[in-house]
């Protein structure tokens, strides 16, 4: 029972911590399967979190926080794509450029606007998203095994956490469902037979940025209004990059990419839970040591594993008619 | 369905998929396609002068011309690619503006490219749709889809599988999904693009066939090509176009392959001639027992052995992919010899391409794209790769441009490199004269061996001749030649023996006026005769 209670624990927490992974996963496949590489994903959510953070902080509305974060990525991804579309720059340079950009920015403009070193204003729980109990949690929790299962990995999250759950089916669907999903993969695979076909190519590519960009602003605002209350200098801390190798790792396809993340997310809930626990014959693990472990099977797995993976082919270069 | 200028065309994704009742055919006898003066500029080069062309509507119609002259760029004005600097569209006697593909195809005009634009990853029926979905979920869209290409195929005759990526068809079938993407759009204007390129002998009679079939049934065909045979095989008319202009209209059944290539290149072409065989001296490449691995460590080429002799030409052919590439590359040093050696004028030599070089072998790559030149470099600077030790071109770290600059004029001129300007960007000249430029480069280089992979893929006519010339002088020269082409008439054309490759092993050897093409064939397939002198184990 306690095992079992300490395995809902963990798988709880990797929910949590999956959840911007998983988004800003799925953002970066609108791009990538677009054929415009998104090593951005951490500048948009992070100046995503600091438009929430601001906002939130300012009017006291989480919804109005979610709304600047989200109209801030798309911001970034449209400066992204007049960069890397219209002027054909190079998509790895912009990005870049994008994220080092945002990580200066957002600390300057912390700093000048409230003064706390680097960060927004604490926010009070009426500014944040907050765990939502689902029905009959408290009835439930008697019973054995469901209850811990509902009270615990199903209820009593907040309202993003449940939004991603919805957006991977819904990425999925779009993207293999419907017309601007087909044109989608077309354009990332081969953007001559999309002009020939009648179709722009560029206004593709814009739309899947700006659908990167959405994504990107809902991780941001989890980060800023439901994880923490309020931003932090940096907050990301490389969770777009590991979000970029999950999507590599899940072959640019939506739910291997989700599973990726979750994988990810377990293992940061497993590092989390063992610092300062004492494992048989090993002694306490140094917490350094675990908490490098999700870069460790970053590096593992992007290197053991995805060489076999199959990239948009047209992934990277960009679109001109004279070829 | 016709537009005037001042109207906008209406875009594809509202008109998906026309009734399929109207066809372009006017009523008042107006040609199908009619251009009227159509000129285009690309910065400095004029790509199309004063074009003028009329299609009747249900005939196959050729337009002929060298690399160069003008026929893809007529035709992607005529897709609404691109946009012509002046002239006149008209389209069943009515005038059309088309400012992009989504015009041309509202139109009823498709393009066949001779690069397939389709999407590998998609099976046939995602293909069709793109573009043409008709409603914002794929579901229904996609049904429809299936029922409507179901119909073309009865139709047409063009069967395809509805549910393989296509990217997993071979060629010819692949082209079939194209031809069905530019019906399923509704063409009533096919426009095919070197259609034949890539395609088998087979597959290329299954092609006019199609054709055929399309034009019975009232579809206006328009067939660019540089091949005389297809345009005597396959079309009721035939333009004929040199350096961006139509010089001619005929009837095919009227004119002459002769009178066509003339027309083509502006002067007669005189018969391939074999010249007077040199008595070959002594040999100056010796491959002995010689294995090639590829990177993952497969044997691409199996214990083969053979020499070529000074003032002789040894041909290679086979079907690509049997190991021919391998070889060639292990003899130029690019590619390291697994066992067996190669000796050179009696000495072994390394794998080593800068050690070759020394021995006075040169080496004329099969792609010119992928190994031979630098697209984006000046024609100088691709004239110099892998010479430029040479004091010529300066001492030193130095290089010597106006001397480089000088030295690749001369080599231009000598070989007939057009234009003739070493500051010109290698990309920007057609592929006969990249051919030209590279074997400018090579040529003088080999004292003792050549070895030529593909001398004239994607050459023109013209180009075709003077390569096939200077090669035969440089064999009377006394050169060891070593010849590898996917063109078996080259192979015969030019080469004193001809070796068959298959499966990586050497099938035989045979003086190449004796070799019978049948019998070359069944080598080619793997069938050893027991009357064809065979040197591989």
């Amino acid at each position: 029972m306690e095992i079992l209670l300490a395995a809902v624990v963990v798988l709880d927490s990797t929910l949590r911590l999956a959840t911007p992974l998983i988004l800003a996963a799925l953002a970066g496949l609108f791009s990538e399967r677009s054929g415009i590489i998104d090593i951005g994903l951490e500048g948009k959510m992070l100046g995503a979190a600091f438009a929430a953070g601001c906002v939130a902080a300012v009017t006291g509305s989480a919804w109005v926080g979610l709304t600047a974060a989200i109209a801030a990525s798309v911001l970034l991804a449209l400066l992204h794509g007049y960069a890397c579309i219209t002027h054909r720059g190079n998509q790895v340079v912009s990005g870049l450029a994008i994220n080092i950009l945002v990580s200066g920015l957002t600390a300057f403009l912390a700093v000048a606007w409230f003064a706390q070193g680097g960060r927004t204003p604490q926010l009070p729980d009426s500014a944040r998203f907050l765990s939502m109990e689902w029905p009959g949690a408290d009835v439930l929790d008697a019973v054995p095994i469901v209850g811990v299962v509902y009270g615990e990995l199903l209820s009593g999250h907040n309202v993003i956490v449940y939004l991603t759950w919805l957006a991977v089916p819904a990425v999925a669907l779009a993207l293999y469902r419907t017309r601007f999903g087909l044109r989608l993969r077309a354009v990332g695979e081969n953007p001559f037979a999309v002009d020939t076909a009648g179709v722009s190519v560029s206004g593709v590519r814009y739309r899947a940025l700006v659908c990167a960009g959405v994504l990107c602003g809902l991780a941001g605002a989890y980060l800023a209004l439901a994880q923490s209350a309020g931003f932090l200098r940096d907050m990301t801390a490389g969770k777009g990059y590991i979000a970029l190798a999950a999507l590599i790792f899940g072959n640019w396809r939506p739910v291997p990419a989700m599973l990726a993340c979750l994988l990810f997310g377990c293992l940061d809930a497993v590092s989390i839970r063992l610092q300062g626990a004492s494992l048989p014959g090993l002694g306490e693990v140094p917490v350094q040591l675990v908490q490098a472990l999700p870069y460790v099977l970053t590096v593992v797995l992007l290197a053991g594993f995805v060489g076999r993976g199959v990239a948009p082919k047209a992934i990277g270069v960009p679109y001109t008619k004279e070829g | 369905m016709t537009t005037s200028p001042t109207e906008p065309v209406p875009r594809t994704s509202r008109s998906a998929i026309p009734s399929g009742d109207e066809t372009v055919t006017a009523a008042n006898g107006a040609p199908a396609v009619e251009l009227r003066a159509v000129d285009k500029w690309f910065g400095q080069v004029h790509a199309n002068r004063r074009v003028d062309l009329s299609v009747s509507s249900g005939t196959v119609h050729g337009i002929v011309g060298e690399n160069g002259a003008g026929k893809t760029t007529l035709m992607n004005i005529l897709y609404g690619f691109y946009r012509a600097d002046r002239g006149q569209i008209l389209i069943a006697g009515k005038p059309v503006v088309f400012r992009n593909s989504g015009d041309a195809i509202a139109t009823r005009i498709g393009m066949i490219h001779q690069h397939f634009m389709l999407v590998e990853t998609f099976t046939a029926v995602e293909n069709a749709m793109l573009g043409a979905e008709g409603s914002p979920l794929l579901g229904p869209a996609g049904r429809r889809a299936r029922r409507k290409l179901a119909e073309l195929e009865r139709e047409f005759g063009l069967q395809v599988p509805m549910d393989v990526p296509v990217g997993e068809l071979p060629v010819g079938q692949q082209q079939r999904v194209e031809i069905l993407k530019a019906l399923y759009r509704g063409a009533d204007i096919l426009v095919l693009d070197e259609p034949t390129s890539v395609l088998s002998p087979r597959e290329v009679e299954g092609l006019f066939r199609i054709l055929r079939t399309l034009a019975g049934r009232g579809k206006t065909i328009i067939l660019i090509t540089h091949k005389l045979a297809e345009i005597m095989a396959a079309t009721d008319r035939v333009s004929v176009m040199r350096s961006g202009a139509v010089v001619a209209h005929r009837r095919t059944a009227d004119t002459t392959v002769s009178e066509i290539a003339e027309l083509m290149v502006g002067r007669q072409i005189r018969p391939a001639s074999r010249g007077v065989p040199v008595e070959p001296g002594r040999s100056l490449l010796d491959v002995d027992r010689v294995t090639v691995r590829d990177s993952s460590g497969v044997a691409r080429v199996h214990d083969v052995s053979f020499s070529v002799r000074a003032g002789e030409i040894v041909g290679i052919a086979g079907v690509a992919g049997n190991g021919q590439s391998e070889l060639l590359e292990a003899l130029a040093g690019l590619r390291p010899v697994a066992t067996g050696r190669i000796l050179v004028d009696g000495e072994p030599a390394v794998s080593d391409s800068r050690d070759r070089r020394r021995r006075g072998v040169a080496h004329v790559p099969e792609d010119r794209r992928r190994s031979g030149l630098v697209m984006p470099f000046r024609a100088c600077e691709s004239a110099i790769l892998g010479y430029h030790h040479d004091p010529r071109y300066g001492r030193g770290l130095r290089l010597d441009w106006p001397a480089v600059s000088s030295d690749t004029r001369g080599r231009m001129e000598t070989f007939d490199v057009r234009p003739a300007n070493p500051q010109q960007r290698t990309a920007e000249l057609s592929g006969g004269n990249q051919q030209k430029l590279m074997l400018a480069r090579e040529v003088e280089r080999a004292t003792k061996v050549l070895l030529v992979g593909q001398p004239t893929r994607g050459v023109d006519l013209g180009g075709v001749e003077f390569i096939h010339d200077r090669i035969r002088s440089l064999r009377d020269a006394g050169k060891a030649m070593l010849l590898v082409s996917a063109n078996l008439d080259e192979i015969l054309d030019l080469s004193d023996w001809v070796m068959v490759m298959a499966g990586g092993r050497i099938m035989g050897k045979v003086p190449a006026g004796r070799a019978a093409e049948r019998d070359l064939g069944l080598l080619m397939g793997g069938v050893r005769k027991s009357d064809v002198p065979d040197r591989a184990p």
